[in-house]
């Protein structure tokens, strides 16, 4: 830091005295002073509140959701991998971590943010979650999450319609079962409209391809898996901040 | 609504009959269950078994048909897959081959060179043979590009052409560079994978045979190199096929073989699955685990928790068992695939009715019999189990029309699953439920007698050596601030973490699962492993297999197409005359049959006719996976082998040597060789043994350095004491600390009896009998009531302490907390005054501490020791001295400053002082207002003031002691120990009319305390008498909102109002003596008895709202918030029920002894009482915030009273002491 201010300096300083302008070069230092210092604030504010206990809870629990969502964007992707490859040979791994190696850090992100929200949004909405209230519950939602992606990676459906009729009925139930909250549902629905749009901003920018030839099917069921998904994060960071608030 | 009600009321009766029915025969019943789940089960034992193993169907070769693709027809045994014609027909050529005789002058090398140098003579054989001009290579299975991923394979597989797999591919299939090749071995070798490989190797594939049965080694004892050369066809034309098999037999014609060769074998493989499905697989199954984990461990209160949790998982999963039996028995057969959706139907028939189940019944009273517990149990949750299943059925109902097939047949089974998993909750598990608690009762009669006599005696024990206080305390009134190094000294996240997995073993746990599985792995996909053992024993056992089909093929030669083949070469071939073929084949070498033992025989054997057998089940999907052909879902038809024997004479293989063979030490190269595949096995497993050794030392060290000696021990003590200067709880966590520092309030001499307050003030009383009176925001002594008769030796000790008494030093009111906060010091010891306090007067002088020197006559009898003349005096000198500005004084202290400093000193009372009995107790006490009210073990009840310490008021109209008393407004009720109630009420006659209001404006759901000035002349007259209101004496008496309810040993509650002291209810249900009661403003009326259980009572009706089980002993203490009630018992648990449904939310196990006060501050904060220190909660979550320690020293005192403030502050008792805590972030939050 101090290195790199010194040179910031002289830099500036040697402008300065070309130019013949010293006061803008102090001008200048004493700016880039400023900013450093605010940089070095920052920093350490940032230091010290990685010390302080209610940022560290917050941190873990980010960090165990996040992991939480790298699990499951990989199980997914794979889950959703096996419908279009026949047959499995080693290297699907292989092309799993080259074609699109930021999907599972996005989905981890993604389920940080949403997993901190929700129990954020109760606790500001001054309702807090008190419906099922156990990791026993919280995993059942788990496994039904994934059986809907199993459901729909794995079944053959007649038709789009049906799919995604199926689909949403399926995520409806989940959140009607484990959740029935209201800042639950709004939030799983901004969720998944927000994943969604951004899904088709990636593909129409083509940033980010289906492997599936259809593409409507793809759009039938993305924001029901969005918003199991979005009901399935908030439940376990529900019950994160309770188990860390209790650690 | 009356028909639900009607409904409910009926299905709750069946659930109760039922329940009693269960109870009374558990072991018919459990019996019935079982023989009902077999026969159920019955059905499955004709599915095969589940996994991706192959299925295998045998057909004869003879009369041997593409099957069609149609369905139509009863094709008796044939399986379903067997339709439509197979990926590829299978015909290996076996070539057993061997230099014989074996003499002396051969070279290792030489038992597999040539014997694989003849591959290429057969593959040119093989490649040319024709037959009425077809050809292999227009029959053959043409295959294009191996997988882009398999570069390294292109040299060895062979590309754009027949899928001719043979050890020739190794060199391209050319002589010429098998000749040329200086190291077989090594060209092997080369391409085998290192480490642990489970699937089929290049070698395996290329060879055909298992890589140890190919006599390809420098070692091999049998020197008979053994290889097939595979043929992938993809039509079948039996001539050719015949004649193929008729020219190689001829050219190498196989003496003493007798392989069956009427028999086509075809194989079915089911769904391949690669990690990509078998981890979502795994997660599921995780999942599962974890859901069955969390929902069993919510077992409690039971006997065996491992019992009910082993036989709810046994409900379960014969649950879904019967489901599959029953779906199948009806001819419906899963096509999904099952290991797939186990979890599911796992999860959503779930758990949760037993857990309730089990839940329900343990809460039901104790004392009741164990038939009618299981009965009441079933019947209170009857009507949410039917609701759930009826909402289940409903929701798969919906499933149900979605009309996707795979949906639908998961909803068949999920109905009969659910249905079936009702049937053995019903039958199974509340059986095994009532042979628990009957189990746990005896179990608990043993338990309960010691545990309840031996409670009161506190345990003496090494863990406490000092009874007595220590000899001397740093300060009088000590503010235990935990030293600043010590807040600092937060124990780091590392030792966090190590704890962390010390308290979870997760470590270990980990290790254990990763081994199981990876064992199970290993054991599973292992080639000579289960996998391939449990694929034999289905194709061995199922009647489709090849044992029970001959017969049949040969009595029904529906197809007429393909004979001729048999009747042409298969017939005369394989039983030759047994030539003597030693000598006449194998050129003719002059072979010395018996002489050397080396010499290689050739034998076949029965083993020899399916080979492929004893290849890895992979062995064909992974060939045909190279080309990019799965087989998954399809099968392939297995000709039978053509065997061929070679042999070679000695010379021919010396003839073929490579010049480098002979180069070679043979012995050694033989052995590192040989050795290199067993040695990467050892080094692995040794690795791995180092690895772990190593780390269990690590973990050993890590234990040793990190973990407190005591841990693991259940040394409650222990750990308290330690943590008496170490502000941690058990395992190194701290909460974040605010400046919670109890004020140690001293004066009494012997251990308090009662406390009081009213918000402003605070009265207790010792076992002494000496009252005190207590500012409640400062903490200063402002009143004694000495009680004289036994006060001379006993509270001397006392007066010494504080110099605040109120009426005669005013000042010194305003200035004190000021001192207490900044000088924690006895100000005994602080001789030299800060200029700060200049504005007092120095009273040191005045003290006398030689009590026994003072003459008893100067000590007025009744009004304790009044210094105000002393003082005054002292004040008096003082005033002349220039008054130092001096920071304002609390309003309450001006107010009385001012209504009392401008009176006389004289103190009216001691006229009312005449007849006075010292020898009985305060047994109980209230304060309202500056009245305190006593009453005493003689019956007397009084009424003192607060403020001056003078007695107001006496009456003696009862004898019997007072065991309790509530004061509301301007009535007492006293109960006394005959089990009689008094009401009394209290006159105020003012000569001045002046009604003054004091105490803090602060809460406005408190009526403000009138004041009782002390020129009032008050009166307490007896109003009412309620002579038997209980049999037994009365144990609690609590009054709030206009009324007053009692709690007696004689099992009964009664409320009565407070105006015209009418008994309005009596309420039973308890099985106990009453031992605590809580009513408040918004008359929420819960009271809790002996027996452990918790009543809500609804105060207008006189209803029983709930009836709760939570505690084993007494329950202690009872405090209601809005959401909850929170209960203790003697059994250290606290207990947090919703109020609402009376659910139990959580518990709260306490550390023993010290569950007995609670305390509640504001909706979400508790406190609770300990051994010598306070603990708060968090009401919510339930979760530890922090405690505070009373004491420097941790003595284990257990804090046995709590009282909560307006001011969001807890006074407790604390031995002779009292202790103010506040707690600041409270009353922020409370502002």
């Amino acid at each position: 830091m101090p290195r790199l201010e010194e040179r910031c300096w002289s830099c500036s300083c040697s402008t300065g005295v070309k130019s013949k302008e010293l006061s803008s070069a102090s001008w200048i230092a004493s700016k880039t002073g400023e900013m450093m210092s605010i940089i070095t604030s920052v920093l350490r504010q940032a230091y010290v509140s990685l010390y302080h206990v209610q940022s560290a809870n917050l941190i873990r629990r980010g960090l165990v959701l996040f992991a939480v969502g790298v699990f499951l964007a990989l199980v997914l992707y794979l889950l959703q991998i096996q419908r279009n490859v026949v047959l499995f040979p080693e290297e699907v791994l292989d092309t799993l971590f080259s074609s699109a190696w930021w999907i599972p850090p996005c989905c981890g992100t993604a389920a940080a943010v949403v997993g901190l929200l929700y129990p954020c949004l109760d606790s500001h909405l001054g309702e807090p979650h008190k419906f099922k209230r156990e990791w026993a519950s919280v995993m059942r939602c788990i496994a039904v999450f994934v059986g809907i992606n199993h459901a729909s990676a794995k079944l053959d459906f007649a038709n789009n319609m049906q799919l995604s009729l199926t689909l949403a009925a399926l995520s409806l139930g989940l959140w009607w079962t484990f959740d029935r909250s209201r800042s639950g549902f709004g939030l799983g629905l901004t969720t998944a409209l927000l994943a969604t749009l951004i899904m088709q901003l990636l593909v129409y920018n083509d940033i980010y391809q289906y492997t599936s030839p259809e593409f409507r099917y793809i759009r039938s069921w993305l924001p029901c898996i969005f918003f199991s998904g979005g009901v399935t994060v908030g439940n376990i960071g529900r019950q994160l901040a309770m188990q860390f608030h209790r650690v | 609504m009356t028909v639900r009600e009607r409904l409910r009321q009926n299905i709750s009766a069946a659930f109760y009959r039922h329940g009693l029915l269960c109870a009374s025969y558990p072991v018919p019943i459990i019996l019935f269950t079982s023989a009902s789940i077999l026969t159920c089960c019955y059905p499955l034992l004709k599915l095969p078994l589940p996994g991706t193993g192959p299925v295998e169907f045998t057909t004869g070769v003879r009369d041997y048909s593409v099957p069609s693709h149609g369905t139509q027809g009863d094709l008796g045994e044939r399986p379903d897959w067997y339709r439509g014609p197979p990926v590829a027909y299978i015909q290996q050529v076996l070539v057993k081959a061997a230099v014989s005789p074996w003499d002396s002058s051969l070279v290792p090398v030489d038992v597999f060179r040539s014997p694989l140098g003849r591959v290429f003579s057969l593959l040119e054989e093989i490649r040319d043979h024709v037959y009425t001009d077809r050809s292999l290579e227009s029959l053959c299975l043409q295959v294009t590009d191996l997988l882009p991923g398999l570069r390294r394979m292109q040299s060895l597989l062979p590309e754009h052409g027949c899928l001719l797999v043979s050890p020739g591919n190794y060199w391209q299939n050319r002589r010429d560079m098998f000749d040329s090749d200086p190291d077989i071995l090594k060209t092997v070798h080369q391409h085998e994978p290192k480490g642990l490989h489970t699937s089929a190797t290049l070698k395996d594939l290329l060879f055909g045979v298992p890589g140890k049965s190919t006599g390809v080694s420098l070692y091999s004892k049998k020197r008979v190199v053994t290889y097939t050369i595979t043929i992938a066809l993809s039509s079948y034309d039996a001539r050719f096929v015949a004649s193929l098999r008729a020219r190689l037999k001829q050219l190498h014609p196989s003496t003493n073989c007798s392989l069956r060769e009427d028999h086509m074998v075809h194989v079915h493989f089911k769904e391949e699955i690669g990690i990509a499905e078998l981890i979502p697989l795994v997660t599921t199954y995780i999942i599962l685990f974890a859901y069955i984990y969390f929902s069993t461990r919510k077992i409690d209160m039971v006997k065996s928790k491992w019992g009910l949790a082993l036989a709810a998982v046994v409900t379960v999963l014969s649950s879904l068992l019967m489901s599959v039996g029953l779906c199948s028995l009806f001819g419906l057969t899963p096509t999904l695939n099952g290991g797939e959706i186990f979890p599911y139907l796992v999860v959503v028939i779930g758990l949760e009715n037993v857990l309730v189940l089990t839940k329900s019944v343990v809460s039901t009273p104790v004392d009741l019999e164990v038939k009618l517990r299981i009965a009441q149990g079933l019947s209170s949750e009857s009507w949410s189990i039917m609701k759930n299943m009826a909402t289940e059925l409903v929701i798969i109902l919906i499933g149900y029309f979605t009309l996707v097939p795979a949906i639908q047949e998961f909803c068949l089974f999920a109905v009969v699953g659910l249905v079936s998993d009702f049937f053995l909750q019903m039958f199974f598990f509340t059986t095994v439920l009532s042979i628990d608690i009957r189990r746990m009762e005896l179990a608990d009669l043993n338990r309960r007698l010691p545990a309840e006599a031996g409670m009161p005696p506190p345990k003496p024990g090494p863990l406490r050596p000092r009874e007595a206080p220590p000899p001397s305390r740093p300060s009088p009134h000590t503010i235990t601030l935990q030293a600043p190094a010590f807040r600092n000294l937060r124990l780091p996240k590392r030792l966090r973490v190590v704890y962390f997995l010390a308290r979870t073993r997760l470590a270990q746990r980990i290790i254990m699962v990763g081994t199981v599985i990876w064992i199970g792995i290993l054991v599973y996909t292992d080639p000579a492993g289960l996998r391939t053992y449990l694929a034999a024993q289905v194709s061995e056992q199922s009647p489709l297999g090849e044992a029970g089909l001959p017969p049949h093929l040969g009595v029904a030669p529906v197809f007429p197409g393909g004979d001729p083949t048999s009747t042409l070469n298969v017939l005369p071939a394989p039983e030759p005359t047994p030539l003597p073929e030693n000598q006449s084949q194998g050129h003719g070498e002059a072979r010395s049959g018996p002489a050397p033992l080396t010499s290689p025989q050739i034998t076949w054997g029965s083993e020899d006719e399916e080979v492929w057998r004893r290849l890895s089940f992979r062995y064909w999907p992974s060939l045909f996976s190279y080309y990019n052909i799965t087989l998954a879902k399809r099968y392939i038809s297995i000709l039978p082998v053509i065997p061929v024997t070679l042999h070679l004479s000695p010379q021919e293989a010396i003839e073929t040597r490579h010049p480098q063979d002979t180069q070679h030490a043979p012995r050694t190269s033989a052995k590192t060789t040989e050795l290199q595949a067993d040695l990467t096995l050892y080094k692995v497993a040794a690795l791995g043994l180092f690895a772990g050794v190593l780390l269990v030392l690590l973990l050993f060290c890590l234990y040793r350095v990190l973990c407190p000696r005591n841990y693991g021990q259940n040394g409650v003590q222990h750990g308290r004491r330690r943590r008496g200067d170490l502000p941690c709880d058990e395992y190194g966590y701290s909460p974040p600390v605010s400046e919670i520092s109890p004020l140690l309030l001293r004066g009494h001499s012997m251990d308090i009896e009662c406390l009081a307050n009213d918000g402003m003030l605070l009265a207790s009383c010792c076992l002494a009998g000496q009252i005190r009176v207590w500012d409640a925001q400062t903490g200063d002594c402002l009143t004694v009531i000495p009680n004289n008769g036994l006060r001379r030796s006993s509270s001397s000790g006392c007066w010494e302490h504080r110099d605040g008494w109120d009426p005669s030093s005013p000042a010194r009111n305003a200035s004190t907390p000021i001192m207490d906060n900044e000088h924690p010091l006895r100000r005994r010891t602080t001789p030299v005054r800060p200029a700060l306090f200049g504005d007092q007067p120095d009273l040191t002088p005045l003290i006398d501490t030689n009590f026994g020197e003072v003459p008893p006559s100067q000590m007025m009898p009744g009004c304790g020791f009044d210094f105000g003349e002393l003082v005054e005096r002292a004040y008096k000198e003082h005033e002349a001295s220039p008054p130092l500005p001096f920071p304002p004084s609390p309003p309450a202290a001006r107010q009385r400053r001012r209504s009392l400093g401008d009176q006389s000193v004289a103190p009216p009372e001691q006229v009312l002082l005449a007849p006075w009995d010292w020898d009985s107790s305060v047994w109980s006490m209230e304060l309202r207002g500056n009245l305190i009210a006593a009453g005493r073990s003689s019956g007397k009840l009084e009424l003192w003031d607060a403020v001056e310490g003078s007695l107001r008021c006496c009456n003696e109209d009862g004898s019997s002691g007072i065991t309790a008393l509530a004061f509301l407004n301007n009535r007492i009720v006293a109960a006394r120990l005959n089990g009689s109630l008094d009401f009394f009420t209290v006159d105020i006659h003012k000569p001045l009319g002046l009604l003054q209001y004091r105490g803090p404006p602060g809460r406005a759901s408190l009526p403000p305390s009138p004041c009782y000035s002390s020129e009032d002349v008050i009166s307490c007259q007896l109003t009412r008498s309620v002579q038997c209101a209980h049999q037994k004496p009365i144990t609690v008496l609590r009054a709030a909102a206009g009324r007053v309810v009692t709690g007696s040993q004689d099992h009964t509650v009664r409320v009565y109002r407070l105006e015209d002291s009418c008994c309005l209810f009596t309420l039973q249900g308890h099985a106990g003596g009453i031992t605590a009661i809580y009513i408040d403003q918004t008359m929420v009326l819960a009271s809790g008895g002996q027996d452990g259980a918790i009543c809500l009572w609804d105060v207008l009706t006189g209803s029983r709202v709930s009836h709760v089980y939570g505690h084993r002993g007494d329950v202690t203490s009872l405090v209601c918030t809005t959401s909850c009630v929170l209960s203790s018992g003697l059994d250290d648990l606290i207990c947090i029920w919703d109020r609402s449904t009376g659910i139990k939310l959580y518990s709260i196990q306490q550390e023993v002894g010290c569950g007995a006060s609670l305390g509640v501050i504001s909706e979400s904060l508790l406190v609770t009482g300990g051994q010598g220190c306070v603990s708060f909660w968090d009401l919510n979550y339930g979760d530890l915030l922090q405690t505070v320690y009373l004491g420097q020293s941790g003595e284990g005192q257990p804090v046995r009273q709590l009282l909560v403030l307006d001011n969001a502050a807890i006074v407790c008792d604390f031995g002779s002491e009292l202790s103010l805590v506040y707690v600041p972030s409270v009353l922020e939050k409370l502002d």
